[in-house]
């Protein structure tokens, strides 16, 4: 068994080195699949990392009019939060309220002079609402509406928001779905191509796969070289990927952070690194130990 | 023990043509046996047939306790063992060279790398070409392609060795050697096979011949001559 294995490993590091030519160019296919496959993986994160925060920046709040008791707004929160499509709710007293306008304009004095100024508070407390889903704010609002009294409501802004934030949410869900086929399309792409080179160089040595099967060579033996090759095909690939893509992610990084301030690539690669060249390994050597078995199948008859 | 018992075999292409018809013969052990015929008489089909390559359409191949044309796919790989085969173009692995071409044969028996070692030198000094080890395919000559093939072939001591046109491809003095080299092969107890339409081959041989023709046996001599009948 050993032995077998050990003369399999030879004859298809023999077969790769010695048909240097085709196993490059058989490589260099597989290798522009891997960047694309990789390149899909990545902009992936980046497309997700930009929805999330552009999600993120959705919320509903409801104002409470200033009679509204604390025990109420708290019921409201409580109830909000026993919904399913509730991700989270901030209650803001009045207090903090002010507190986070101060803080706002500190640098602007004449605002600051004039909220001095004021004896009373005008600040309204406020419940703010995240939904797990941009497309449910209107089932929350609808339960705003019907089940808070509108003697406590100030103002509900998805009221004003609404169009705005469902044409939000649509596109959200839209490019999504966009990304997913066209993500689905091009692995598809890249699995055809690079399996439809490796079938053609096995296609060259059909004639050696006859002779070694009339010198009485047992499947294994014929397959085994084969199978080996797509092996290394893979794993150097997978390496060769990985390594031009380190650079470019570096480069990249704070560019992509202008423009979309949650994304740190570089730090993505870093902590990603091993999942991501697992992934491109499982691709290479998957596609080589499959198209190699499939190659060798029409051959295998004599 | 070769024997062929009623063999036809019709490859059903477009002119349904019938290679072999109602063949009958058996080999015995040692023998020297040359088939002789024109080309398409069906030599190489009846060797496709015993190493099979091919299924015969009706009768019987037996070799040694193998019924050959009921053979499973698994099965053949262990038939082909104990058959050494040479080919008019000699069938050799081009990535590899003289050396591991040989080797191959054993490696692929299973055979433990010290006793490859011993057989493969041993082998290759009997085809005169251990100073050819190293060198891969396209950098041999024909005759000495040809001698690769045979020591492939004998490596793994087959019981029979069967040789296709072996000197097809080659010029006099090289075909001369060839076929010294399968004689001496027999002398070493090998049954030897030779499918060849090189009638001064035949006639210097003096062995058993069976002359094909459109695919029957004409003739089946002891000690016979290259005739066409």
């Amino acid at each position: 068994m050993l032995t077998t294995l050990s003369r399999l490993i030879k004859y298809g590091t023999q077969i790769f080195w010695r048909q240097r030519l085709l196993s490059i160019a058989t490589m260099v296919v597989i290798l522009l699949a891997l960047l694309v496959f990789q390149g899909l993986i990545i902009s992936g994160v980046i497309a997700n990392t930009a929805i999330n925060s552009i999600q993120d920046k959705i919320d509903i709040s409801i104002y409470f009019k200033s009679n509204a008791s604390e025990d109420e707004m708290l019921r409201v929160k409580s109830n909000l939060e026993q919904m399913v499509e509730v991700s989270a709710v901030e209650y803001v007293s009045r207090d903090k309220a002010l507190e986070a306008f101060r803080q706002r304009h500190k640098s602007d004095e004449t605002i600051s002079r004039a909220v001095e100024a004021l004896k009373d508070n005008p600040l309204s407390a406020s419940l703010n609402i995240k939904a797990k889903d941009p497309s449910k704010y209107s089932v929350i609002a609808n339960y705003l509406n019907n089940n808070v009294s509108g003697e406590l409501v100030e103002n509900i802004t998805y009221n004003q928001n609404q169009v705005v934030i469902d044409r939000l949410a649509s596109i959200i869900q839209v490019s999504r779905q966009v990304g997913l086929l066209a993500a689905l399309f091009l692995t598809i792409v890249a699995i055809l191509v690079a399996f439809n080179t490796i079938l053609l160089g096995i296609y060259s040595n059909r004639d050696e796969i006859s002779i070694m099967r009339l010198v009485g060579a047992s499947n294994i033996y014929v397959r085994g070289p084969f199978v080996v090759m797509g092996i290394i095909y893979g794993v150097i690939t997978a390496i060769i990927s990985i390594a031009l893509a380190a650079p470019v992610i570096w480069f990249a990084s704070p560019y992509v952070k202008l423009f979309i301030p949650a994304m740190d690539l570089r730090e993505y690669f870093t902590s990603h690194f091993f999942l991501l060249f697992s992934y491109q390994l499982l691709f290479g050597v998957g596609i080589g130990i499959i198209s190699s078995f499939i190659a060798i199948r029409r051959y295998l008859k004599i | 023990m070769i024997s062929f018992q009623n063999v036809s075999k019709n490859y059903y292409n477009a002119s349904n043509h019938a290679a072999l018809v109602d063949v009958n013969f058996k080999i015995i052990p040692r023998e020297f046996i040359s088939i002789v015929g024109r080309s398409g008489a069906g030599k190489s089909t009846l060797i496709k047939l015993l190493i099979g390559e091919e299924q015969p359409s009706k009768g019987r191949v037996i070799f040694g306790h193998y019924d050959v044309g009921n053979l499973k796919p698994k099965q053949l790989p262990e038939l082909r063992r104990h058959v050494g085969v040479v080919f008019q173009d000699f069938k050799l692995l081009s990535t590899k060279t003289a050396y591991e071409n040989v080797a191959f044969a054993l490696e692929v028996a299973g055979k433990p790398q010290r006793e490859i070692e011993d057989l493969v030198e041993e082998t290759l000094d009997l085809v005169d070409l251990a100073d050819k080890a190293e060198n891969f395919v396209h950098e041999l000559s024909g005759g000495e392609k040809q001698r690769v093939a045979i020591a492939r072939a004998m490596v793994n001591r087959p019981d029979v060795i069967v040789a296709d046109e072996p000197t097809g491809n080659l010029d006099p003095f090289n075909s001369l050697g060839i076929i010294n080299l399968l004689q001496q092969i027999n002398q070493m107890g090998t049954t030897v096979l030779l499918a060849t339409h090189n009638k001064e081959i035949v006639n210097q041989l003096g062995r058993r011949v069976i002359l094909l023709e459109n695919g029957r046996v004409m003739r089946d001599v002891e000690k016979g001559k290259y005739s066409l009948a």
